[in-house]
């Protein structure tokens, strides 16, 4: 830093990042403890009334109006250490927010658990296919914690968010309706599900017929009017199809800001400082003395604390902890060193389906959709050896915008002009008839995918980037593959237009959306030498950092990640509550 | 400074709307043509020739047929213009730090000029297209099909058409109304699982008239 920062007065706890995993962590301390606890957030507030205003396609959905600007940051993307990694100049695979409530102001409201399977996993791969039969490059990893822990901090969140679904499963017993594969639950959802859609319905139809189970997918988008536990009241959803990478208009959308930030505000002992952007986390001699962060106008400050909290995007959880030089940087050639490893993304396919009849697509919202849940998980057909896990199907309408998805979906047979007279006639004909059957699957982490700093590029104040060095390999190509053969045998079943669309064999692209889903890198787990925090996301060197977020997933699961990141949250904050601050040091 | 720039369009191609989303000074300066039917808008960033060739090409790309208007009917030019003037056009949310790499469809448009010194070279090759028969122009838009000038130029035609009005483009809703889209109507609660198997399509209303408050496109921020 070029000049000697101003030294702010001390405080606590010093949470970096505003966003679900950050203000969660805020309402816990400053409910549950008389600690000093403040927020830093590199973005601005938010208003509601921008919102209301908001509902427009171009600036929000076409320019990312609500985005992290890539002028000032961004990550660079190479596919194998072999590779020279080129800059993310414009977003498009994943589109991380910013201001107070980040990504999830203008998240989907996928309001998922995950299966119990899912934290343990290499337990349970090595279980079905003994150690020899997993490839030697899979890094797949236990979370070192069970889905009996995370049930009452599930239902802590699914109540402040106000998820609604039906449960499928409920203390063991199997209930029609919801999702029969899902872990059990101790209570059913809060609120009923959200309405379905005419496509939903057809996709609910056509699995029910060739004997699949679809169920509604939970959503945070209020189903209902609503009262949390906390007395915050948000009115149900109108499903305007201006949802996710919007805010709210109406705030029937769980968001930090209108779930957590009512409540904190209230609080005495909460602090939150927008502009402020962290540099680098400061530590002597094993404990933590604080940050050093900027605020808009490039001054240095540093903020001393007692406890430091990154509750960050995963992007940047894990490229401060490079910056900050904490922990042993990953090498994928020798496997080790634990910060950086077991990046991944998310697997995504789409087959296009076509209807006789219109759909009215521009009604929805991002939760809207019926999921077929059979071959999710580690449920993989007979006669795909060698596919560990694969994922789920949905019929999602987050209702469609015209400059986004005209011309976007029009059968291959009809044409392949993409411009002109014929094209413009074939865009009319199929704007209103043309869906797609969605496939989410699991992204196994690989040996060879990591995160560490570019040597090249750097961010508005000269640090280096993040680096991803991420490729699909087989495994995701033949996830996709499989589920595309489900998806066209449950069109099929409900009369659906298929066309010859194959599933992509591509590279991995940075340019096209896919999730704003990435974990790792600064993962849980059971011992220093395969993590970087412990199963209370306690830095495994620095007892006063805990790293909350998707950062921690060892690998990404079929399901959203945000109400597990919340989940987590709240089980660490258990834990510093009840342990951690009583006596300062390492829980384990 | 330069001297002020127009494009003539169709007076049915400005609509009320695009009048009042016109910056206050420049609403003086749209001059209405009763005789010939045509209205001078005022441009922000393209020269009057640089607007021809624009409203050709994307006229081309989104061409008036018996289906309905096209690109030129509504307006895309002058949206296409208030996006190159505003903070896109000048990449003030790009990365734009060197060195530049070879663009891909892996990692995207990796190249040093920003969406105004595109579509400046673009014009450049493309020559006096507004002159050429409508299959020459065809022709010579295939010669640049695969350049990342043309990539902007098709999709900022589409956004152009479908956009709110507010932006410049979609003129009279007329893009909303060919697709059925009806805008940001808001409470879909009665509709959303009724309706099976026939189109719906409520009358289109822009951000504005459903709000009824004005606002400022990101284009027309200051001081971004």
């Amino acid at each position: 830093m070029a000049s000697e920062p101003t030294r702010l007065k001390p405080v606590d706890v010093a949470i970096v990042g505003g966003g679900w995993t950050g203000l969660t962590m805020a309402r816990e301390l400053t409910t549950r403890t008389p600690l000093s606890v403040l927020v830093l957030e590199r973005g601005s507030m938010p208003t509601a009334t921008k919102y209301a205003y908001g509902m427009d396609e171009i600036d929000y959905s076409v320019r990312f109006r609500m985005m992290q600007n890539t002028a000032d940051e961004t990550i660079t993307h190479r596919h194998s250490s072999r590779d020279v990694a080129q800059p993310v100049r414009q977003y498009g695979s994943f589109l991380p927010g910013t201001g107070v409530g980040g990504a999830g102001e203008h998240w989907a409201g996928l309001a998922w658990r995950f299966y119990p399977d899912v934290f343990t996993m290499r337990s349970a791969l090595v279980e079905k296919h003994g150690r020899n039969g997993l490839s030697p490059d899979l890094a797949v990893q236990d979370w070192g914690i069970t889905y009996d822990d995370l049930e009452p901090h599930y239902w802590r969140a699914e109540q402040m968010m106000g998820v609604g679904g039906k449960a499928g499963n409920l203390r063991g017993t199997i209930v029609a309706g919801g999702n029969p594969f899902e872990g059990p639950r101790q209570h059913e959802y809060p609120l009923p599900p959200l309405k379905k859609s005419q496509f939903a319905a057809l996709v609910h139809e056509g699995a029910e017929n060739i004997g699949l189970h679809p169920h509604p997918s939970p959503s945070a988008l209020l189903s209902e009017a609503y009262k949390n536990p906390d007395g915050v009241a948000r009115p149900g959803c109108m499903y305007c199809g201006f949802c996710e990478r919007f805010g709210c208009m109406i705030g029937a959308k769980a968001q930090p800001t209108n779930t957590l930030l009512p409540v904190l505000q209230r609080r005495r002992s909460f602090q939150l400082r927008t502009g402020t952007w962290v540099r680098r986390i400061t530590h002597k001699d094993g404990r933590i003395t604080g940050v050093e962060y900027a605020d808009e106008r490039g001054r240095a400050f540093f903020q001393p604390a007692t406890t430091v909290v990154l509750a960050t995007f995963t992007l940047n959880n894990v490229r401060l902890l490079h910056l900050s030089k904490i922990g042993a940087a990953y090498d994928p050639a020798s496997a080790k060193g634990a910060l950086g490893k077991n990046l991944t993304h998310q697997v995504h396919g789409r087959t296009p389906v076509f209807f006789d009849k219109p759909l009215n697509l521009f009604i929805g919202n991002g939760a809207l959709a019926t999921r077929v849940s059979d071959y999710d998980g580690g449920r993989v057909p007979p006669g795909n050896d060698g596919v560990y896990r694969l994922g789920a199907l949905a019929g999602l309408t987050r209702g469609d915008r015209p400059a986004t998805y005209f011309g976007a979906s029009i059968p291959r047979d009809e044409t392949t002009s993409t411009w002109g007279t014929e094209w413009k006639a074939a865009g009319l004909k199929w704007y209103d008839r043309a869906a797609a059957i969605t496939f989410t699957g699991e992204h196994l982490s690989w040996r060879q995918h990591y995160m560490d700093l570019d040597p090249t590029y750097t961010d508005k104040f000269g640090d280096p980037l993040l680096r991803f060095t991420l490729d699909w390999t087989e495994h995701e190509h033949r996830q996709r593959e499989i589920a595309d053969g489900i998806a066209r045998q449950i069109a099929r079943a409900i009369g659906a237009r298929l066309d010859d669309t194959k599933p992509s064999r591509a590279p991995y692209s940075v340019v096209n959306y896919l999730s704003t889903h990435i974990q790792g890198g600064a993962i849980m787990g059971s011992s220093p030498e395969n993590s970087v925090v412990n199963r209370y996301l306690q830095h495994w060197e620095l007892p006063d950092l805990f790293v909350v977020g998707a950062s921690t997933f060892p690998q990404n699961p079929s399901h959203n990640p945000t109400l597990t990141a919340v989940a987590l949250t709240t089980w660490a904050a258990d834990a510093m509550i009840d342990r951690y601050f009583k006596a300062p040091g390492h829980l384990l | 400074m330069r001297r002020r720039e127009f494009v003539i369009i169709p007076i049915g191609a400005l609509g009320g709307s695009l009048l009042r989303s016109l910056a206050e000074p420049l609403d003086r300066l749209v001059r209405l043509d009763a005789a010939s039917d045509t209205a001078r808008v005022p441009l922000r960033f393209f020269t009057a020739a640089e607007a021809r060739v624009v409203t050709a090409a994307c006229e081309r790309i989104f061409p008036r047929d018996s289906n309905g208007p096209g690109a030129a009917d509504v307006g895309v030019v002058v949206y296409i213009d208030r996006q190159l003037a505003g903070p896109y056009g000048r990449d003030k949310n790009r990365y734009t730090k060197p060195p530049f790499g070879i663009s891909s469809p892996e990692h995207g448009y990796q190249g040093a000029d920003n969406p105004r010194a595109v579509y400046r070279n673009g014009i450049r090759q493309l020559g006096a297209l507004d002159a050429l028969p409508v299959d020459e122009q065809i022709a010579a838009l295939k010669a640049v099909e695969k350049t990342p000038f043309f990539a902007l130029l098709r999709a900022h035609t589409l956004e152009g058409v479908f956009c709110d009005p507010v932006h410049g483009g979609n003129a009279n809703l007329a893009g909303w109304k060919l697709v059925g889209f009806p805008g940001p109507l808001m409470d879909y609660r009665a509709h959303v699982d009724a309706h099976f198997g026939e189109a719906w399509r409520p009358a289109p209303k822009s951000l504005e008239q459903v709000t009824g408050h004005r606002f400022a496109p990101w284009e027309d921020e200051r001081g971004e």
